[in-house]
Parts: structure tokens; C-alpha cells; sequence
């Protein structure tokens, strides 16, 4: 048993490293610094397909309303940028120096109370982490406790996403609309318009993304992981093996919140501005496909479900506008329908094997994929119950064929 | 022994149900039912299909809510408490139909169920150290599957599945034990040592357990308890309930 | 806020803004209702039912552009009802098609349901923009749609909005007797209850499955021309009520008819009688928060049975 579980180390580390070695050597090589940045911008999103992994792959909670956490993130960061950039000196030509121009526009004449401690970088970088997750955990809690998820969590989370973006256009003064916060130019004086401060920011965002990566990978390998996937098929025999079952949800719904967050944070920071399309209910599920495409109990798919998806968009944008929503919506029913298990379990199923059959056998280790922990779901299930309004997506694993992941790591 | 419950006072009993009653939408489906169970005492629950026999066992494990009524375990008032902490008062509760983690194997399936790490911090800092290995081959010896604590739970046999979510019960050591028909789908040769099995675990706890096998109850029940539509026909020794006529109108002369 | 109005203008406010809202509340129970009977009925969420109404809409305004160039102007006044009948049976056709080939590959993961439909919608979305483009059109209502009725010398109600409304009251009755009288109607409640009795019972439930759906999309085309008496449509103007429709579907209780209008009829009244003293988007913020902080304390909604666990 020990013995396999060290392989599992070593196996999924090579895969690690390969993405490692994509995001930190050939992008940085390959890219001039505009698609650099563009490229880190994707992978912004990575966080929020990421948290998407543990809390929908795992957990069998789709939240619909993961842009509310990337938006959190991204608008604390932009908040204080954006007081950086409000300077009195810099601010000298509005009625009232000092404050943001929006809100100079919108006729404030003070500082509103929620934007003053974001003056404070420390206090910042907490209420990116923590802001998020607070709230995730009332409404966690709110709908945990009760027993509430599956579809109902999905439209209540949906509901936030758009009940926050309404909110945040409506208040422009204190939010600056439908524009968002533009026009960020400096971190405590470093300027990260420069091509130079973007590279930066891509590596730092890389890290980041990785330490974010590992802690999803400690997460899942935990007791704790094994559990969110004991839940999903028997949640009754978890709760009565002595299990308080909504903490754990509520835990794992806070974790994929401060996750996204971070990503958040990271897009302000490269891109620039903040506004409130990437809160809506739209982006938010724009974001599951990310994780759907990756593969939702693939970590790593995540990543580059994020790339691929976001990459294809800005390639059909440049030259066929009219075909991306036929290509997006065309994704959404082909992954769920045909790959449910995303890219990662096209990789497991067809890539793995052959490259096996080419690489020698002291480096399959290198090729073979073990990527989730746990039977994926089958593409082939029949019809016959329909979903009650407590079930979650449990009943889509239980059914799944058997076997076709063991043989990869044994 | 079993004759002696009148001159023993209230203390002694693990478990005593008192005027319990539940109703759905109007319909009552346990009524005004009151329960004894003493130490290392196994009670058989039996009764007619719908005579509420789950429902009592799902009252106790707190999976339904009682209308009115009170359950005692060991002094504690179960029915104000959430599931979990009824198991961690020291009840536990084995499903009808076998309710294992089918994806994960032997092993998992117990360790799961081994009761240390139970809260979030907890279960991210877990470790399988030399303490949970060998509880664990201790319960699946116990259990019959020490052998098999590889095998993908999904593999086993129905009778082999059944064993193990008793063994999922037993790792957690309850003071009560509640099985919910522990030998359906048995063949002959399981239920006999099913029956050896229940009456080794229960040196150290009592038991509950619903079952219709009467050969299996008259092997293991020191006290059997009939409901008939949520009320108790009769309670006493496996003899003295087949020869009370009330149980023979309503149960076992059919 | 009170204090500047007359309490005779406060009335009239009131009037006004409650029959604004009640043609608001016409549209979500149209929309609500083919999906409250998909979602009750099924547990599918279906993620393009904006869009199934919004089809409705254009083959409405398809009709009418049909009759105003093909036909005498004297039968222009009648064109609306084949135009509704013709948007029941299309997105009913298209809805049963969508059941065959996504959604019944789907029952048993109720989540994928919902982003496979997310994906339709936006195919649906693309394929207006195509076929109609971006901008916003609309029909040409007939005469007798036109014009107001004067209550009192403050209070003006338009015709079309009240056609609209007894429409709606029309549909949900119908709606109502046809789940409890008609044989498809027991038969989608047996499938709701126990699906393989139901099937042992010589009930197709496969057909059942196909046709509830079919119904749903329907009943959401019916909408769409209804909608096009009181609004102009857009490829993308399904998207603007679906987030509130569902809340309306959940918060009326998912599988009470009853409670979906019920609900409807408060979170129209609701947002549009504060819309009158707040901004519009305030407005919406409160009632949509209101709503989910209500679910949130009790999640069966406003009618239902206990929860089933």
C-alpha cells in the first residue's frame, strides 16, 4: 500500500513538472510580452477553474457564482490601486482632490467608509483572502446546514452572480459602474504598466498559481478529500460515521472561494482594471467550462482547460467573431456529453496507452496519468431517475464503468 | 435474566424511548412507542411491513425528527441532537441495503470510518499511522474480510458488503448498535456467522437490530420487541412473543 | 418619501406601478410555468428557456410580417393567435428534439443538465443574432391592442397589457386542469413519483419524459408571443429574466403550479412597486436579496411538501 502510494507521488509530480516547465520556460520563451500578459490573464482564470476542481469535481457543489470570488479578489486589489493612483497631486484638477475621478464624477465630495482601510496593502492582501471566504461561508452555511444543494445551490449561487452585478452597476459612485475601476498605475510606486513589471507579475502569478495548485493537490490527497468523494456517493453513511457533513462543504466552498479570489487579485494586477462583466452570470459559467474542459477531477486539467478555452476565444475573436458562441456553446454540451471527464480523460484513455507503447518502460511513470483519485464519470448513463432537490450530482459517479482508471497506476 | 427487567431501575438501561411519536403530514407513523434496551442486551425489533420498525431506528440515529416524545442514551437527550453527535454519544447505524464507499477499497472503507480526525482540521491532518493499520485488520479479521482489505469494496460479495459496514460500525466502537436487517440477501452458511459474529461484538455493547429471518432471531435475540402500526404488540423472550396470540393474529400466522 | 405626493397621487402610484407590475408578473408566470413544469416535474434545469421564448417571439414576429405583406390588411387583427398556436407547436418541436438528442442522455446528472442547456443557449443566442441581427425588433400590434383604458381621470391601463394578463390567466388555468386531468398530466405525476412502477405499469416513460419537456418549451414559446405585445425582442433578451424566473420557480416551490404564481406575484409587485421610489436596479438588488435570503431560511420555497431527503 505504502508502496503505491509513493508512486502516485512520483507519476503525478512529472506532471507537475511539465506544467512548471510550460508556464516558467517555452511561454516565457515563446511569447513576446503582449501575449505574455495575455497568457497570464488566462491563467487568472485557472485559479477559479481550480477552485472549481475541489469544490464541484470533489465536492458535487456546482456554484454558478464562482465570479463573484474572482471579482471580490480583483476589486480589493483594484481599490487600492486605484487610491494609489488617486493621489491629491494626481487628482488636483477634480472638485475634490484625493478622492477616485468616478466618484468625483458621481458628485462625492468624501471618501466612502468601505474604501478607507484599503489604503493599507497589508489589510489588502487579507480582505483578498479572507473577504471571499466570509462570505462563502454565510452563504455555505446558510445552505449546507440545510441540506440545501445540487441544483438549487447552482440558481442561488447564480442569483448572487447577478444580484452583485446589478449592485455594483447601479453604485457607480462607489463602484464606478458598469466601467469597473480603470486606470491603475501603480503598486506602491511600481509601476506595472511596463513590460517589465507584467513578466514580473506573470512569474509571481505562476507561483502563486502553483502554491495554489499544491494546496489543492494537499487538500484532495487528505483525509478530507477522500471523504468529499465518500460524501458524493453516500453522504448518509459519512454523516453517520460521525461526520458534521456541512462543514466540510462549507470548508471546501470557502477554499475554492479564497482560491478564486487570488486570481482575482492576479487579474487587477495584470491587466490593469476591474469591472463588473467578470462578476455576472454569464462569466461565472463561462468559468465551469474551464474546469469541465480540464477534466473536473483534474487539478492540473484545470490549468489547462483555462489556456485552451481562453486561447480558442481570443483566436475566434480576432478572426470569426460570430462563430465563437456556436464553438463556446458546442463546447458546453460535447465536454458534458461526450467527454465528461475533459481533456484529462482523454489523456487517461487514448494519449496515455499509446504513448506507453513508445516510451521505454523506465520512464512510463513520465506518461501515465492517474488524474483523479477516484472513478471518473461515464459518458453513457441511462435515463431513468430524475434529480429530487436535495441530490446533488452524486448520482453521476455511481454508475460509472469500472475499471478503466485502475490499471493506469497499479 | 430476562425476566428480571421490572425489578431494574431506569440507570441501567442504555437506551430508553419514551412516548415517541412522529408524524408525517398527519399520519403517525410511530405512535406514543416506548423502548427499553439494557447493557449488552441484543433486541430484535420485528413486525409487519409499515409497522414503523425503520423508522424507530431512524428516529434514534437522529435521521428523522421525533414530533414528540424522548430518547434517552445514557442520559443523554438524543432527540435535540444533530446526527454526528448522536455518534459520537456512541450510537451506531447500519442501513438496509449495504451502505459502503463502493469506489474506495476494504481498507479506505474502515479507515474512514475510524474515529479520530472527524472535524475539518482534523481530516486535512490525518495520517495512516501503526495505530489505524492495525484497528483496521483487527476489525476486517473480526468482519472476515482481513484478507481482502485491497479489494475495491464495490468487488465484494452482497453478504461480504453487509459485514462490512458492520465493520464500519464496530471500528467507531458504539456503546448501541442498530443493524437494519443485517442477513437480507444472505445465503445460509453468512447468516450463521453473521449470527456468531453479532453475538461475539456484543460482549461490549448492546445491540438493536430489525430483522424478519426468525431462524436468525431466534439464534441471536435476547428479547424480542413486535410493532404493529407504530405501537408495541409485544415484548419479551423470542418464546414468549410467537405464542402471544395478538403477534400471531397480526404477523407471524400469516 | 411619502411626503411629497398627495395621498390622491400616492393612489394613482400605486395603481400605476401595480399594474406595471402585474404585466411583469404575466411574463414570469408564463416563463416560469413551462419551467416549473420542466424543473418540478423532471429536476432538469433548462438553462435556454430564455431562449425558448424568445423563439416564440420571433416566429410571432415572423407571422405577423407575414401578414402584413401577404395578406389583406382586414385579417391582420387575428394574425396573433396563429402566430401564438404556430410558436407553441415550433419551440415544442424543438424542445422535444432537444430531450431526444441532450437532455434524456443526461437524467442521472441533473448539473450537466444545466450547463449542456447553457451551451444550447448560447447557440440559440448566436443563431438570432445570424439569422434576425442584433438589433431589438418588433411586431406591429393590431388596432384592437392599441390605445388605454381610463379608469379614473389618473389612473390609465393599456389594452395590450391587459390582454396580456387575461392570457396569462387563460394559460394557467389551462396548464393547471391539463397536469391534473389530462392523461398526460397523470401520467408525468406517476413518473414524477415513482418513475419504475410507473414504467411497470405500462406508462412509456421514455414518451412521458419527451413530451413533458416538449410541453415546457411550449408553454415558454407562448410566452415569447406574449412578450411581444409588451416588449420588443432581442437575441440576448431571454438571458434578462431567466435568473429571475428561476427564483420565481424555486421560491414558489418547484412543484406547486400555485406556488409558482404566487411567488411570481410577489416578486413582480414587489420589485415594481419599489422600483417607483428607488432606482430600477436598487429595486431589483432588494427583491432578488429578499428572495434569496427568504430561500436560504427556507429552501422548499413558499408551497411545497415536506422535503424529501
Amino acid at each position: 500500500m505504502n508502496k503505491v502510494g509513493s508512486f502516485i507521488e512520483r507519476y503525478q509530480l512529472s506532471h507537475f513538472i511539465i506544467l512548471a516547465v510550460i508556464i516558467f520556460v517555452v511561454m516565457p520563451l515563446a511569447l513576446d510580452s503582449f501575449r505574455l500578459n495575455m497568457v497570464g490573464k488566462y491563467l487568472t482564470y485557472a485559479f477559479v477553474a481550480l477552485g472549481l476542481v475541489l469544490c464541484w469535481g470533489y465536492g458535487g457543489i456546482l456554484s454558478l457564482g464562482q465570479g463573484v470570488f474572482f471579482g471580490l479578489g480583483g476589486y480589493c486589489m483594484a481599490m487600492f490601486l486605484k487610491l494609489e493612483a488617486s493621489s491629491p497631486e494626481n487628482t488636483a484638477i477634480q472638485s475634490t482632490p484625493g478622492i477616485p475621478d468616478f466618484m468625483d464624477w458621481n458628485q462625492l465630495t468624501e471618501l466612502p467608509w468601505f474604501w478607507e482601510p484599503f489604503h493599507s496593502f497589508a489589510f489588502t492582501i487579507v480582505a483578498i483572502l479572507v473577504l471571499p471566504a466570509i462570505f462563502a461561508f454565510i452563504i455555505g452555511v446558510a445552505m449546507f446546514k440545510r441540506r440545501v444543494g445540487g441544483v438549487y445551490f447552482a440558481i442561488i449561487t447564480q442569483a448572487v452572480a447577478a444580484i452583485l452585478t446589478i449592485l455594483i452597476i447601479g453604485q457607480q459612485g462607489y463602484t464606478g459602474g458598469v466601467n469597473g475601476i480603470t486606470d491603475l498605475r501603480t503598486l506602491h510606486g511600481w509601476d506595472i504598466r511596463t513590460d517589465e513589471a507584467k513578466n514580473i507579475l506573470y512569474f509571481v502569478n505562476g507561483v502563486l498559481l502553483f502554491v495554489c495548485l499544491f494546496a489543492a493537490r494537499f487538500i484532495i490527497k487528505s483525509k478530507l478529500g477522500r471523504l468529499l468523494v465518500a460524501m458524493r456517493e453516500r453522504e448518509d453513511r459519512v454523516r453517520f460515521s460521525g461526520y458534521d457533513v456541512s462543514s466540510f462543504k462549507i470548508f471546501i466552498f470557502c477554499a475554492a472561494a479564497t482560491i478564486s479570489a487570488v486570481g482575482g487579485a492576479m487579474f487587477t494586477l495584470q491587466v490593469g482594471f476591474m469591472s463588473p462583466t467578470f462578476v455576472g452570470t454569464g462569466p461565472s459559467i463561462e468559468m465551469v467550462i474551464f474546469c469541465a474542459l480540464g477534466g473536473r477531477l483534474a487539478i492540473l486539467g484545470a490549468v489547462y482547460g483555462a489556456l485552451v478555452v481562453n486561447w480558442a476565444k481570443t483566436s475566434f475573436s480576432e478572426s470569426f467573431p460570430e462563430l465563437w458562441l456556436f464553438a463556446m456553446g458546442a463546447l458546453f454540451i460535447g465536454v458534458v456529453m461526450a467527454f465528461p471527464n475533459g481533456l484529462a480523460g482523454l489523456y487517461q484513455t487514448y494519449i496515455a496507452p499509446w504513448l506507453q507503447k513508445y516510451v521505454p518502460e523506465k520512464f512510463h511513470w513520465i506518461v501515465t496519468n492517474k488524474y483523479a483519485e477516484e472513478k471518473p464519470v461515464s459518458a453513457t448513463t441511462s435515463a431513468t431517475t430524475e434529480g429530487s432537490e436535495t441530490e446533488d450530482s452524486s448520482a453521476d459517479t455511481k454508475k460509472s464503468e469500472k475499471g478503466d482508471l485502475s490499471h493506469a497506476g497499479n | 435474566m430476562l425476566e428480571t427487567n421490572k425489578h431494574i431501575g431506569p440507570k441501567d438501561f442504555v437506551l430508553s424511548v419514551e412516548g415517541l411519536t412522529v408524524s408525517f403530514d398527519g399520519f403517525k407513523a410511530v405512535n406514543d412507542l416506548s423502548l427499553y434496551v439494557e447493557e449488552q442486551e441484543i433486541r430484535v425489533i420485528i413486525g409487519p411491513n409499515g409497522a414503523g420498525k425503520t423508522t424507530v431506528l431512524d428516529l434514534i440515529c437522529g435521521r428523522t425528527k421525533a414530533t414528540e416524545g424522548s430518547i434517552k442514551f445514557k442520559g443523554k437527550e438524543l432527540t435535540k441532537m444533530n446526527e454526528h453527535q448522536i455518534v459520537h454519544a456512541g450510537v451506531g447505524r447500519k442501513f438496509q441495503n449495504p451502505s459502503i464507499y463502493e469506489d474506495l477499497t476494504v481498507f479506505e472503507n474502515l479507515e474512514l470510518s475510524f474515529p479520530r480526525g472527524r472535524n475539518v482540521w482534523g481530516a486535512l491532518t490525518f495520517r495512516r499511522d501503526k495505530e489505524v493499520i492495525d484497528k483496521v485488520q483487527e476489525v476486517a479479521d473480526m468482519i472476515f474480510l482481513g484478507d481482502k482489505l485491497d479489494m475495491q469494496a464495490d468487488l465484494l460479495s452482497h453478504g461480504q458488503k453487509q459485514w462490512l459496514e458492520i465493520g464500519m460500525l464496530l471500528i467507531q466502537d458504539p456503546e448501541l448498535l442498530m443493524l437494519d436487517e443485517p442477513v437480507a440477501g444472505m445465503s445460509v452458511a453468512e447468516r450463521k456467522q453473521t449470527a456468531e459474529l453479532l453475538n461475539r461484538i456484543t460482549k461490549d455493547r448492546s445491540v438493536l437490530v430489525i430483522e424478519h429471518d426468525m431462524q436468525f432471531v431466534a439464534d441471536i435475540a435476547h428479547r424480542v420487541t413486535v410493532l404493529h402500526q407504530g405501537k408495541v404488540l409485544s415484548e419479551g423472550s423470542m418464546e414468549r412473543v410467537q405464542n402471544d396470540p395478538k403477534v400471531v393474529e397480526v404477523y407471524l400466522g400469516h | 418619501m411619502f411626503a411629497d405626493y398627495s395621498m390622491a397621487e400616492l393612489t394613482s402610484i400605486f395603481a400605476m406601478q401595480g399594474f406595471a407590475g402585474l404585466i411583469l408578473f404575466s411574463v414570469f408566470v408564463l416563463m416560469a410555468l413551462g419551467l416549473a413544469i420542466i424543473f418540478g416535474q423532471m429536476g432538469v434545469i433548462n438553462m435556454a428557456h430564455g431562449e425558448f421564448m424568445i423563439l416564440g417571439a420571433y416566429v410571432t414576429y415572423l407571422t405577423s410580417n407575414i401578414f402584413s405583406s401577404y395578406l389583406p390588411e382586414s385579417v391582420y387583427g387575428s394574425y396573433f393567435f396563429i402566430a401564438m398556436i404556430l410558436a407553441f407547436f415550433v419551440t415544442g418541436a424543438l424542445g422535444a428534439f432537444i430531450e431526444w438528442s441532450v437532455i434524456r442522455h443526461l437524467y442521472k446528472r441533473p448539473l450537466d443538465t444545466l450547463l449542456a442547456t447553457w451551451g444550447l443557449s448560447l447557440i440559440m443566442q448566436q443563431l438570432y443574432r445570424s439569422i434576425f441581427g442584433a438589433r431589438e425588433v418588433g411586431v406591429t400590434l393590431p388596432d384592437w391592442l392599441m390605445g388605454s383604458y381610463a379608469i379614473t381621470d389618473m389612473i390609465e391601463v393599456p389594452i395590450n397589457g391587459i390582454f396580456v394578463m387575461i392570457l396569462t390567466i387563460i394559460i394557467t388555468i389551462a396548464v393547471a386542469l391539463m397536469m391534473q386531468k389530462s392523461r398526460l398530466g397523470k401520467q408525468t405525476r406517476a413518473v414524477v413519483q415513482n418513475r419504475p412502477m410507473a414504467a411497470a405499469v405500462g406508462i412509456n416513460t421514455e414518451r412521458v419524459d419527451r413530451l413533458t419537456f416538449a410541453l415546457g418549451c411550449g408553454i415558454a414559446g407562448i410566452a415569447g408571443s406574449a412578450f411581444t405585445m409588451v416588449g420588443s425582442t432581442g437575441p440576448t433578451a431571454g438571458q434578462l429574466y431567466i435568473v429571475d424566473t428561476f427564483l420565481v420557480v424555486v421560491f414558489g416551490g418547484a412543484s406547486s403550479l400555485i406556488g409558482t404564481v404566487a411567488s411570481a406575484f410577489t416578486i413582480s409587485q414587489a420589485q415594481s412597486t419599489m422600483e417607483f421610489f428607488l432606482s430600477g436596479s436598487m429595486a431589483k438588488v432588494l427583491t432578488l436579496l429578499t428572495v434569496v435570503i427568504i430561500l436560504m431560511l427556507r429552501p422548499e420555497g413558499l408551497f411545497s411538501l415536506k422535503m424529501r431527503r
